[in-house]
């Protein structure tokens, strides 16, 4: 059944959202901790086990699908609905502060991004040792 | 007219879809005919769902964009917090666990860089504004990581409403630069796989934006980036009113 599917998928988000929520408040910062992130976890492990075949195979896993599909449409709304004026209109510091941000960190993917690779060359390295 | 309101204001996620739709089948075809694919449709469309906010806000002088405009404030529910989120963590359904493995150092260690790159690079700007209070310049330095951390910041060390709106407006710029800005850079900082995806996730850490920019760049990565974005505004939180503000006061 289709609502299996997006049953799950619910499920998943509120958990998280309640961990991210408890987490904040361990933390005591007034913010959700990850909870989306968090969620995708869950599914992410739910859609990979054998444990959840029924819940994610055929018509149940269409209902995460469906869902997954309206996510440009979704994040169009979503941008159709930013408080666009009070971002121009926070003067040139706002502008300035929000371009520099943006600009630094896209520059430093590339550099971060090499961490990565070193990384997973590693490990395949150390896999292939044990495999040895 | 009122017969018109009336069934709109009813049925409002239902109009919502229907325009959004309509905006993206327009986009697309925009995309396919006149740049030939080069300008990815939903690139497009986000660009013309933040002019439509920019506009929306101007007539009706609210916060939400074109969800403030009766007859659409189905927007407001469709592209609201919780739709979003749902629609993020539903883009993680076939994930492998092993991408995100590869990844997973890289990945914690672009949140912590990305918070405080963001964060002095906030508060450089601030201080060059001529800007001296600690209190001023932290707040500021936190909205250049994302419009949360900024206001959480701020309200945690007492800031000024005005400094405070700065620090959102600061955390705006950012969040709509990424989303129309991802698909330009994308070439150039190599973000075209699932690493380099999470990794660019945390170190941007808007997740509105995040999600937006790789939309339009490459739909697969999405629930990459997002994974770890979804961390950063927690983190920023965290460390803006309380070890990154007694480093500026301990500087200033």
């Amino acid at each position: 059944m289709v609502v299996y599917g997006v049953a799950l998928l619910s499920a998943c988000l509120v958990v998280g959202m309640l961990i991210g929520e408890a987490l904040g408040v361990l933390l005591q910062v007034e913010a959700n901790v990850g909870g989306v992130g968090i969620a995708m976890l869950f599914l992410v492990i739910a859609s990979n086990s054998a444990r959840f075949k029924s819940l994610i195979e055929g018509a149940s896993g269409r209902g995460i699908e469906f869902w997954s599909a309206m996510y440009i449409p979704i994040v169009v709304a979503m941008a159709a609905r930013q408080n666009v004026v009070a971002a121009f209109e926070g003067g040139m510091l706002a502008i300035v502060a929000g371009v520099a941000a943006v600009i630094v960190s896209f520059a430093l993917v590339p550099l971060l991004s090499k961490i990565g690779d070193k990384n997973s060359d590693e490990n395949t390295n150390t896999n292939n040792e044990v495999d040895a | 007219m009122e017969l018109i309101e009336t069934v709109f204001v009813r049925n409002s996620l239902l109009v919502a879809f229907a325009v959004v739709g309509a905006t993206l089948w327009i986009s697309y075809l925009v995309a396919d005919k006149f740049t030939h694919g080069r300008i990815h449709g939903s690139a497009i469309a986000i660009t013309l769902g933040l002019l439509a906010a920019y506009f929306g806000g101007k007539f009706t002088g609210g916060n939400n964009g074109v969800a403030d405009l009766t007859l659409l404030g189905g927007i407001g529910l469709m592209g609201g917090g919780m739709m979003r989120d749902f629609a993020i963590v539903a883009t993680a359904f076939g994930v492998k666990i092993s991408e995100l493995k590869k990844a997973g150092l890289a990945g914690v260690i672009s949140i912590f860089a990305g918070v405080i790159v963001s964060f002095f690079v906030g508060a450089l700007v601030a201080v060059a504004y001529g800007y001296s209070d600690p209190v001023a310049i932290t707040t500021i330095g936190a909205g250049a990581a994302t419009y949360i951390v900024g206001p959480v910041t701020g309200s945690a060390l007492g800031a000024s409403s005005e400094i405070i709106a700065l620090s959102v407006a600061a955390g705006l710029v950012k969040s709509i630069l990424v989303m129309i800005g991802t698909p330009i850079v994308a070439r150039f900082i190599g973000l075209n796989n699932p690493q380099s995806a999470m990794v660019f996730g945390g170190l941007m850490g808007t997740t509105s934006g995040v999600a937006a920019g790789l939309a339009a760049t490459d739909p697969k990565l999405v629930p990459y980036g997002a994974m770890t974005a979804t961390f950063y505004t927690g983190l920023g939180c965290l460390l803006g009113p309380s070890i990154l503000f007694f480093i500026i006061r301990a500087i200033v």
